[in-house]
């Protein structure tokens, strides 16, 4: 196990009074998986994952991390993993090579090698020629990337990534997450927060579902999507007179649910949605009924998050100003 | 050794950061510079006066302060630049590394040390022309207080912006300290011409003896009971600062 969490709590005084922030996470990470961490801001994400990265201190709790314990040997941890954090890494002013030098010669790492896998991991990261630039020339995409490249430049078994992309336009997004996949030939373990979901969706092996500092769901994406009550299937009606025809058949198909009709389109949920689509139509032919059109749409994370937690994830990424920063009097 | 290491690592790349921007650190001398050119000539002809027959011209007693006022105030504010450089992850970048958390206050505070340390020498140099004499020794002695006071304003301003994270909160902060400091200290004009209360007053602040301190050192009274009594303040609060800094830099992080 890269990474093994029991009971982690951590409660943040503020003036309104103590918050838990994290209420008793479990978690299991195995050697190159890549996880994420799902939720909207404010679940508690990026705590836990400060936590794990020796950045605070549990209020509770324990984990063992890079096969170090994390609250007798903080410095064997952070030995063994790297961690980008959202809000960057290095100085605007500063080269971006020497801040990559430097931050591995605080790993111990000599001189001469920094300087040599620093240049190799901008190569491999389309950093090219960026290597004696000041930091705040480079794009958002390129800071991120250069963000890995610190992360990286150690060569650590346990990578953390807080929040990769946000901020960055879909094409720099779509760039960084096939060099995050890269990450995963290196050997590299990697545990992500995020509150897109089709970053997720795309990226992980696993998800862990966190709301209200409790983890709500965990598994594959495809597996949490099963969990949701199926896909959503609507047909729409040639004939509007037909609906109360069309709904008799669907509610006689084994595990329909949710079957509802606003008279021109009937909806409702199922498991494998389309494999019960072709005896579907079949039944529905032989009554003579038209339709117009047939959509099956595969659940996505956001009917999870919704199915879980009652909320929609897309609501509370908009509505939810309540920021994880929210720690001064930690 | 490996504390060492990492202090040296660290203090290197704040150098090599203040070179590549040396806008600060010559806005920073330019103010005792000011002081010494606008207002040292003022003093001249109360020499007798303010150093009750004891200098022999104005800048013996003029010079310390400015130099005291250079390691205080030069100090002081370095806990902008840590915020700056929080807000851009690089503390958190920092701590996420096996480095000593006390290396990583040392080498930031080495930096401002040494930079203070040029800059004192730089206006010393400067009043030279302006007819400065003091003894080598008391020089040297006095550029080491200077030292060890950037030190503690320097651990202390990063140990306060660690805590508030924010301009904001530490820009007040630090000038409601400043201000009644720079008055009580006896930086300007010393202390003994004032009435009797303010002398009292004044007493209470650590850096008026290490004002007099220095005067004394300047006039080469170097075993003076001013100039050992200046020492072990600037000791004690080197001691407390540094105590201070190192803690906070500690506790922020497992």
């Amino acid at each position: 196990m890269m990474i093994e969490a029991r009971g982690l709590v951590r409660t943040f005084k503020t003036k309104r009074g103590p918050v838990e922030a994290v209420q008793g996470v479990d978690l299991e990470v195995a050697d190159g998986e890549i996880v994420g961490f799902l939720g909207p801001n404010g679940a508690g994400k990026t705590t836990t994952m400060r936590m794990l990265a020796t950045l605070i201190k549990p209020t509770s709790g324990t984990a063992t991390v890079a096969g170090c314990d994390l609250a007798k040997d903080p410095v064997g941890v952070r030995r063994g993993i790297g961690y980008v954090p959202q809000s960057g890494s290095t100085l605007p002013e500063a080269i971006a090579g020497d801040e990559v030098v430097d931050h591995a010669r605080l790993y111990g790492v000599p001189k001469a090698k920094a300087s040599a896998d620093g240049q190799r991991l901008f190569e491999e990261f389309d950093l090219p020629g960026l290597w004696r630039r000041q930091c705040k020339t480079l794009s958002g995409g390129q800071r991120r990337r250069l963000d890995i490249v610190m992360g990286l430049i150690h060569d650590p078994k346990l990578i953390f990534l807080d929040e990769p992309t946000t901020g960055l336009d879909p094409q720099a997004r779509a760039n960084l997450w096939d060099h995050i996949r890269g990450l995963r030939d290196r050997g590299a373990t990697i545990f992500l927060t995020t509150h897109y979901l089709d970053e997720a969706d795309a990226l992980c092996d696993r998800i862990l579902v966190i709301d209200h500092g409790k983890i709500v769901a965990s598994g594959t994406p495809e597996n949490l999507k099963q969990q949701v009550s199926g896909d959503a299937v609507r047909l729409s009606l040639a004939d509007t007179t037909q609906a109360p025809a069309v709904m008799k058949i669907v509610r006689e198909l084994d595990g329909a649910v949710e079957v509802e009709t606003d008279a021109e389109v009937v909806c409702f949920r199922i498991q494998r949605g389309g494999s019960v689509l072709p005896g579907l139509l079949r039944s529905i032919d032989a009554q003579g009924i038209e339709l117009h059109g047939v959509e099956v749409h595969r659940p996505t994370l956001d009917d999870v998050f919704l199915t879980m937690t009652g909320r929609s994830l897309r609501d509370e990424a908009i509505a939810a100003p309540a920021d994880e920063k929210e720690e001064a009097v930690a | 050794m490996t504390v060492l290491r990492e202090t040296w690592i660290v203090f290197h790349r704040q150098m090599r950061l203040s070179l590549r921007n040396p806008m600060w650190s010559i806005l920073m001398l330019s103010q005792p510079l000011m002081y010494l050119f606008l207002f040292g000539p003022l003093l001249k002809p109360l020499t007798a006066q303010i150093s009750q027959g004891q200098a022999t011209n104005a800048y013996q007693v003029f010079i310390p302060g400015l130099i005291v006022q250079l390691g205080m105030f030069g100090a002081m504010f370095v806990g902008f630049g840590l915020i700056a450089e929080y807000r851009a992850g690089v503390i958190e970048a920092d701590r996420v590394t096996p480095a000593s958390r006390m290396a990583l206050m040392a080498g930031r505070v080495l930096r401002d040390v040494v930079v203070l340390v040029v800059q004192s020498i730089l206006l010393l140099l400067a009043a030279l022309p302006l007819g400065l004499r003091a003894p080598w020794g008391g020089v040297l002695l006095s550029l080491v207080i200077v030292a060890l006071l950037g030190a503690t304003f320097a651990s202390l301003s990063y140990s306060v912006a660690l805590i508030t994270k924010s301009e904001d909160a530490l820009a007040p902060l630090l000038n409601g300290i400043a201000m009644p400091l720079l008055l009580l200290s006896g930086i300007l004009l010393p202390m003994q011409i004032g009435p009797t209360w303010l002398q009292r007053l004044s007493d209470i602040s650590p850096l008026k003896h290490v004002v007099n301190g220095v005067r004394a050192l300047f006039r080469g009274d170097i075993s003076s009971s001013a100039s050992l009594w200046g020492l072990f303040w600037v000791v004690l609060l080197t001691v407390i600062g540094l105590a201070v800094g190192a803690r906070t830099f500690r506790k922020e992080s497992a």
